[in-house]
């Protein structure tokens, strides 16, 4: 027998209260990380957004959109080494309408160049005529240019619906409206999971013929910089280019954009972190009553131990690790459960957001809560046991 | 020489406002292996007298020494370790801890020293086996007779090697046969191994069996 396994033995006294109290501390733990894991998750959708590129869309709102003739004039800007540009589609599946995903219409000859270094095609289908891409495109998309249908969608996405290459799946437009068939041409894979792989990316001119009677209206551009160090400056100079015009330009680095979407959710962030404190403070008070309750039961052993030679700092000591085992192993089990749970569900809300993620500062917050629970709920019973008169706890066990 | 040497000792209880003299000047020496039994009425210091010996309580006047160490010089953590090696506590309730087995229990004093966990466990079982429990390591209290408990108890009291034993009402929650076998163990503590018992009872039978007979009352000694 050691000091330690006294604490142990000590915590299997009440299986049914402590096996309570460690599943109020897991659940706790488990809530905090979770709702931190919402926070980190927006977190990593703004990271994802490159400073290298600026989105320029229209001033007034995102849902209004550009003229087709700004790109010439926007690739003309000093600075700006490409010009791409994409229009949301929010198309509907209507085999299963609840089923969300989102799916982009993009000028795919120069959209898979500027995002190159955040993909990777992992299946393409093989073209059927002599396999001719535009100039810097991956010619494992042969078949998705041969094909004014075709489109390109994420491995998440492909897996979740068990898709599989060259099979048509069709889209009821929102915006849009009718039916819209797409055959799919390539898969791929996001080099960081944040950039999310639950998007349908199909042609713009496909949306631009068939949904817009060819008016190329535009929702966003995107530009890429030759120097990042310029974003400052080009975004300025684009914006002054439109100032007076119809549809005025808002440019910012993709970032920015993203982390404007994140603004949107205004003080939910804020009130998801309050709740995660909230939660965690509860259990902290149960956890608290329960290791004052199970000292008190044994004011009598401590005084016995005492009597036995265990000076006041070693029975601190044992109430205090009574209290921090308890904790640290329920938070350990709560924080590290939020990671392999949330993660494992890949849930992205219908591709707005990336991947549920919970990072490793939050598990290793939620832990370090569960350090301070220890501490803060052992703290007071071990103070009260450490100070207890011998003598008069004698009596009363006698 | 004395082993417990009690000069003069004063202590008062406060209850609420109220004082209540429990020792009154007390005088007594015991000699090292001597076997003492404490009588007297409820109230009249002799538990008392016991906690002042043992360092678990402190005397408001006076001086008392246990082995040559004068306990005013010690206080907190020198007391407590001062305590686990010279001084085994028997109590009349056995005092055991319930979630601990027989050998565990007896091992409790000796976490306090340094030493490998095999010998603190070879030292524990030789503490049973003299008290006649060899066989009944693993049981836990719930398990064992209320003798069997005091023993284990008094093997707990004597795995540390301590001079002196105190011993408050050890067979007070007994029968007549298991109070005589815990009185024939501790004769034979005090016999074979020397210690210096100071017991506190209201029975004479067993109070008979030691060495001296004190008789305390009011907080002095009346013989």
């Amino acid at each position: 027998m050691s000091l330690f396994s006294l604490v142990l033995v000590n915590l299997g006294r009440n299986k049914l209260r402590t096996a309570l109290t460690v599943l109020s501390v897991v659940v706790a733990l488990f809530l905090f990380c979770s709702l931190r894991g919402v926070l980190d998750t927006l977190a990593a959708s703004i990271r994802v957004g490159s400073e290298a590129r600026l989105v320029t869309r229209n001033a007034i709102s995102l849902i209004f959109p550009l003229p087709p003739a700004y790109r010439e004039r926007l690739a003309a800007q000093p600075g700006v080494k490409t010009v791409s540009w994409g229009n949301w589609f929010g198309g509907r599946d209507p085999v299963d309408p609840g089923d969300f995903y989102a799916q982009f219409a993009v000028d795919a000859a120069t959209y898979f160049p500027v995002y190159a270094s955040d993909i990777d095609l992992i299946l393409a289908a093989r073209p059927q005529g002599p396999g001719v891409v535009p100039a810097g495109v991956d010619p494992k998309l042969a078949a998705f240019f041969e094909d004014r249908t075709g489109c390109v969608v994420g491995e998440k996405l492909f897996r979740r619906k068990k898709w599989r290459l060259g099979q048509t799946v069709t889209v009821s437009g929102t915006i849009f409206p009718g039916p819209w068939p797409f055959v799919i041409r390539a898969v791929y894979r996001a080099k960081d999971p944040a950039f999310g792989e639950e998007a349908l990316l199909f042609h713009w001119k496909y949306l631009e013929e068939k949904g817009m009677g060819g008016s190329g209206a535009v929702g966003w551009y995107v530009l890429e910089l030759s120097d990042p160090g310029q974003a400052g400056s080009v975004s300025r100079a684009v914006d002054a280019l439109y100032e007076n015009s119809a549809a005025a330009t808002r440019t910012e680095t993709e970032r920015a954009f993203q982390a404007g979407f994140v603004s949107m959710y205004g003080n939910v962030p804020f009130l998801v972190g309050l709740i995660g404190f909230a939660v965690v403070f509860a259990i902290l008070l149960v956890a608290a009553n329960t290791m004052m309750m199970a000292t008190r039961e044994r004011t009598g052993e401590y005084a016995v131990l005492k009597t036995l030679g265990f000076d006041d700092r070693t029975v601190f000591l044992l109430v205090l690790a009574e209290g921090a085992v308890l904790t640290l192993g329920a938070g350990l089990a709560g924080s590290l459960l939020a990671k392999l749970v949330l993660e494992g569900s890949g849930f992205n809300a219908g591709g707005f957001l990336p991947p549920m993620t919970v990072s490793w500062t939050t598990v290793a917050a939620g832990i370090g809560i569960a350090v301070f629970m220890g501490a803060v709920s052992g703290v007071f019973p071990a103070v009260r046991a450490s100070r207890l008169n011998i003598v008069e706890a004698l009596r009363r066990v006698d | 020489m004395a082993s417990v040497t009690v000069r003069d000792v004063r202590k008062v209880y406060h209850r609420d406002s109220q004082a209540i003299p429990v020792l009154d000047g007390l005088t007594l020496d015991i000699a090292d292996g001597d076997f003492v039994a404490l009588m007297g009425p409820s109230g009249s210091g002799k538990t008392t007298l016991l906690n002042l010996i043992g360092g678990i309580d402190t005397v408001d006047s006076g001086s008392i020494t246990v082995g040559g160490q004068d306990l005013a010089q010690l206080s907190g953590r020198t007391l407590a370790r001062w305590r686990s090696r010279h001084i085994g506590f028997i109590f009349q309730l056995y005092n055991l801890i319930p979630v601990l087995t027989a050998i565990e229990n007896v091992e409790l004093p000796l976490l306090l020293v340094r030493m490998s966990p095999k010998e603190r466990r070879e030292r524990a079982r030789l503490a049973l086996d003299l008290v006649g429990l060899g066989d009944r390591l693993r049981h836990y209290p719930r398990q064992l007779s209320g003798g069997q408990e005091q023993r284990v108890a008094i093997a707990r009291a004597v795995v540390s090697d301590p001079a002196v034993l105190l011993a408050d009402e050890p067979t007070g929650d007994l029968d007549r046969k298991s109070g005589g076998e815990i009185l024939d163990l501790l004769e034979r503590l005090n016999d074979e191994f020397k210690k210096t018992i100071v017991m506190v009872t209201h029975d004479p039978h067993a109070a008979e069996r030691a060495h001296r007979i004190l008789h305390l009352e009011k907080g002095v000694l009346s013989n």
